[in-house]
């Protein structure tokens, strides 16, 4: 970018409109209202017509190279008129070579696995500003851009090479237009001025700014309120490094420093050179026609062609050649003379022509190691140069790596030249372009180079996914009366039971001993009948250590077996951090802490039931008491999940009445929550269901009488078969109630939760205040799935609304047969006390993730609210009902 | 003698010279004019600007313009001309 166009474009922008006469603003509007009506016609297009006009553009372009280059060459008396063919030729074969096979119109790209689309939609009109040094081949590439996605440009070239790109617009609009483009799609202002541009930009009909140009140019693009594409200046540091091929090196670098006199904005500006290379490379630059510059002669070089004002660099010496500057400068040099090469010693203000120079001059830097190379070209890299280009010669993929990621540069080339590489194409795959990206670094909206995915709204069709869903319980699973002899067939050499004192003194760790193969290393760890806290946890991963165990066999209810699942992780992973892994989430598959996959440890996990409620022997979860805190932490990840499950009803005979109660009713809450869990899926419901039918069933015959085998084998089957729908599909706010409840209060779970469970059944039957986003279900179906489980259970009713009161009114009918209390105030609770902890109360029922998966949404409000009805309690059965809103759900149904 | 809704076919060959024509006789209207836009598939910049100058006389002379039958690209072009407000829409 040349300075005479850097000062110009200092003038303010707000110039704009006001200073414009009236008949410049018709005639501005006139090309706006033509670029706009083009552009909309243009949407009516398909991929075949654009792809037409745009080969013939790419051909005529190609055509023209040599009469625009020559034209470009006379009227700015910048560069070199062969190279600038070249360019014409990379704007349009090399381009159109890019863009020929992409699609641009309707569906550009399918991604089927992700059931996404991408679908073009054009701008509309583009202002579009181009400059000095690149004229002819930055308009050509631009057309071509602009019909491949159906836009419409009004140019403002660069004053100074106006006559060149007009008529390059024209050599493009005058063949888009034969081929089907519509009228008035491009155009060229006609002596422009500033103000015409600042109008143009702020124009309500102008969609898009592309500026390639300077920072003035940029800056009043991104002013402008528009979308901008402001592409700017660059200062490109090289580094040769002691590996590299010295001979490539500099051939590339006089290619590319020479190339159109240097004016391609990418190209080298200094070349800092590892010392060991240092004279070599020097000596090869001056074999193929560079100029060595004494330090006196670098000193001439500076004053001439650096403005000491600005330290920017002189437009008089911009696309000169290097001889022509020399003689300027005072410096004799030999004929045909192609490059100068001036030793510089720093970067800054007191290192004149360590800055960009758009001509054939190369500043180089003698640098004692590596690091003081990496550090002289960040100094270039942020002397002006900052997102735009940053060029590396070497054979040390670690330097390449180390100067990748110090250069803050849009474009980092290996071993090939600036200029040419920069473009693209040519010398590596990147996108074939006039105008580079240089990233927030240069101002700029983008590091890339610049392509016609930049002239698009790229609109996404996102279609609903499928969400997957999964199935996971334990490998093996065995049921029904003396499971346990099951235990034989896994081979062990230390064996650690876990378990509580009861069932020490009941016989049943001897029971679990004696089928146990022989030669097994036995170690019973009795553990306090209560949820586990981390100090008990510790404990137990002590003893394992200890035995160095292989298998770990939990024999007890819920707490027993959550206390092994968390000590095998512990003893498995020593490093994992459990307060960590108890962190919220929303998504098991998406949650920020991952559990640990390395083991130091690996122990066999053989989980016995002796209660048939939280089946705790199949599921992901495991609840340890912070005492501490006065809460529960839940973790839950599958790799808690026991590899070998036992449900054998000879550990669940003796249950008294109160825990068959508790927890029976645990496993009627799990099943009924999975029921209509946002996770809920055919493989769950058919647990759940089935666990619902035998829990109604059996549930009172094994309160009633402990001594029923059937019952309690059917009641004992059913913990297990619900804890199967729960661990994939999840429980609901049910759980969150009960949860916070419990810890507060200090209440059993079981009845915790079937203090609350005829009110949860009533809301999620209700119409949603909230629904909760959920892929996994479509519509909102609780209600229905409530009134399916009251047919299966024959409570009979016409409608959905009396099923569900139905489902209701025996739930509440359970729960009395089971003696339960029908309020928390029944508990001794004071209204005052539990008002006093309702805050508490509904945060930690909030915080608690079990009602993530609730088919509803709770507010804290509706928590405070269940909490309350909670605590005045349901009425008799017979009263007890659905909400009024029940109605409309039926009704929607 | 004055005329009430006017129906005019337009036909996408020659959608620039109908219009035109059909401005012709806007002078002979009262109330509203009906054009129908089914045969057309494409507008081109040239019928653009027919129809809008054509939506400009109609408004001069308090016509209503109805078209009918546009297409969808058509809608949308007119949309992205900002024309579409200027009409009233019937399929």
């Amino acid at each position: 970018m040349a300075t005479s166009e850097v000062v110009q474009e200092r003038v303010q922008i707000s110039l704009a409109a006001e200073s414009l006469s009236e008949e410049r603003i018709a005639y501005l509007e006139r090309l706006v209202s033509q670029a706009r009506s083009a552009a909309a016609v243009f949407t009516q297009s398909t991929q075949e017509d654009v792809d037409r006009i745009v080969k013939a553009m790419a051909l005529a372009g190609l055509d023209q190279a040599q009469p625009l280059a020559r034209l470009a060459v006379e009227e700015t008396r910048l560069g070199v008129m062969e190279d600038k063919v070249i360019k014409n030729m990379v704007a349009t074969e090399f381009v159109y070579n890019y863009i020929k096979d992409k699609r641009t119109v309707g569906v550009i790209r399918e991604f089927p696995e992700r059931n996404l689309v991408e679908v073009a939609e054009p701008i509309g009109v583009i202002f579009s500003i181009t400059p000095i040094t690149n004229p002819t081949s930055t308009v050509l590439f631009k057309c071509i851009m602009a019909i491949k996605t159906r836009n419409a440009v009004i140019f403002s070239p660069h004053p100074n090479a106006w006559r060149c790109c007009s008529e390059a617009v024209k050599i493009m609009y005058e063949t888009a237009l034969k081929h089907g483009a519509p009228e008035g799609v491009f155009a060229c202002l006609e002596s422009h001025t500033l103000q015409d541009n600042a109008y143009l930009m702020r124009h309500k009909d102008v969609g898009l700014i592309d500026a390639t140009g300077g920072p003035g140019a940029v800056k009043a693009a991104y002013s402008s309120g528009k979308p901008a594409l402001g592409v700017g200046p660059g200062n490109t540091p090289v580094y040769l490094e002691k590996t590299a091929d010295v001979n490539t090196a500099v051939t590339d670098i006089i290619l590319s420093k020479t190339f159109d006199n240097g004016t391609i904005c990418a190209s080298e500006q200094t070349a800092v050179i590892d010392d060991q290379i240092y004279d070599l490379v020097l000596k090869k630059f001056a074999e193929l026609g560079a100029h060595i510059c004494s330090e006196k002669e670098t000193k001439l070089l500076a004053r001439t062609v650096i403005d000491p004002e600005t330290g920017f660099m002189q437009p008089m010496a911009v696309g000169q050649k290097a001889a022509d500057i020399a003689r300027l400068a005072g410096i004799a040099v030999k004929a045909g003379t192609k490059l100068l090469i001036a030793p510089i010693h720093g970067v800054g203000r007191e290192h004149p022509l360590s800055v960009e120079k758009l001509f054939p001059v190369l500043a180089v830097y003698r640098a004692k190691s590596v690091d003081e190379a990496l550090k002289v070209c960040v100094d270039v890299n942020h002397a002006g140069g900052l997102g735009h280009t940053a060029v590396i010669f070497s054979r040390d993929d670690e330097v390449i790596r180390r100067f990748g990621e110090l250069m803050n540069a849009g474009r980092i080339l290996v071993n090939s030249p600036g200029s040419v590489g920069a473009v693209g194409g040519v010398y590596n795959d990147l996108a074939p372009t006039f105008s580079f990206g240089c990233g927030t670094g240069g101002g700029n909206s983008t590091t890339d180079n610049v392509n016609i995915y930049h002239y698009l709204n790229i609109k996404r069709v996102a279609r609903r996914t499928q969400a997957h869903m999964w199935f996971r319980v334990p490998n093996q699973i065995y049921f029904n009366l003396n499971a346990v002899e099951n235990v034989r067939q896994f081979p062990s050499r230390s064996t650690i039971i876990i378990t509580n004192p009861a069932l020490e003194k009941f016989g049943h760790v001897d029971i679990v001993r004696h089928y146990l193969p022989q030669g097994t290393h036995v170690h019973v760890s009795v553990i306090p009948d209560a949820e586990p806290e981390i100090k008990v946890v510790m404990q137990g991963v002590e003893a394992l250590n200890f035995y160095q165990a292989d298998q770990i066999i939990a024999l007890g209810g819920g707490s027993v077996i959550d206390a092994a699942k968390i000590m095998k992780l512990k003893y498995e992973s020593p490093d994992a951090d459990l307060e960590e892994l108890a962190a919220p989430f929303l998504d098991l598959r998406k949650r920020v802490v991952q559990y640990p996959t390395e083991k130091t440890n690996r122990a066999r996990l053989i989980a016995i039931s002796t209660t048939s409620g939280t089946g705790s022997e199949v599921t992901p979860f495991a609840v340890l008491t912070d005492k501490a805190r006065a809460r529960k932490v839940t973790l839950a990840d599958y790799s808690l999940t026991p590899d070998v499950a036992i449900v054998d009803p000879q550990f669940v005979m003796s249950m008294p009445k109160g825990l068959t109660a508790d927890t029976g009713i645990d496993c009627l809450t799990h099943a009924l929550e999975a029921a209509v869990s946002s996770y809920a899926s055919a493989y769950t419901d058919c647990n759940a269901m089935q666990a619902i039918r035998m829990a109604f069933k059996y549930l009172p015959v094994a309160y009633e009488n402990p001594r029923d085998e059937e019952a309690r084998l059917m009641m004992h089957n059913a913990a297990c078969i619900a804890a199967m729908a729960f661990a994939n599909a999840s429980v609901g706010v049910n759980h969150a109630l009960a949860h916070a409840f419990g810890a507060r209060f200090g209440v059993a779970h079981g009845r915790a939760n079937a203090l609350m469970l005829p009110h949860v059944i009533a809301y999620n039957a209700s119409v949603p205040t909230k629904f909760l986003p959920s892929p996994y279900q479509k519509g909102y179906i609780a209600h229905k799935k409530y009134a399916t489980i009251a047919d299966l259970l024959g409570l009979g009713g016409h409608t959905i609304d009396e099923k569900v009161k139905n489902l209701v009114v025996a739930t509440e009918q359970l729960l009395d047969q089971l003696g339960f209390p029908r309020s928390i105030a029944e508990l001794g609770i004071s209204k005052e006390e539990f008002e006093r902890a309702m805050p508490e109360l509904t945060k930690l029922a909030f915080d608690d993730p079990s009602w993530r998966s609730n088919p509803r949404m709770p507010l804290m409000s509706e928590l405070a609210d269940l909490f309350w009805k909670a605590y005045h309690g349901r009425g008799p059965a017979k009263a007890a009902g659905a909400t009024e809103q029940q109605t409309s759900l039926q009704q929607s149904a | 003698m004055a005329m009430i809704a006017v129906w005019l076919k337009i036909d996408e060959e020659r959608a620039g010279q109908a219009l035109q024509e059909a401005e012709e006789q806007l002078g002979n209207v009262e109330g509203e004019v009906a054009l129908d836009f089914s045969s057309v598939r494409r507008i081109d910049p040239s019928a653009l600007r027919a129809l809008e100058k054509f939506a400009g006389v109609a408004d001069d002379r308090g016509i209503k313009v109805v078209l009918r039958g546009v297409d969808v690209g058509v809608y949308k072009v007119l949309k992205l001309v900002k024309l579409g407000s200027r009409f009233s829409f019937v399929s």
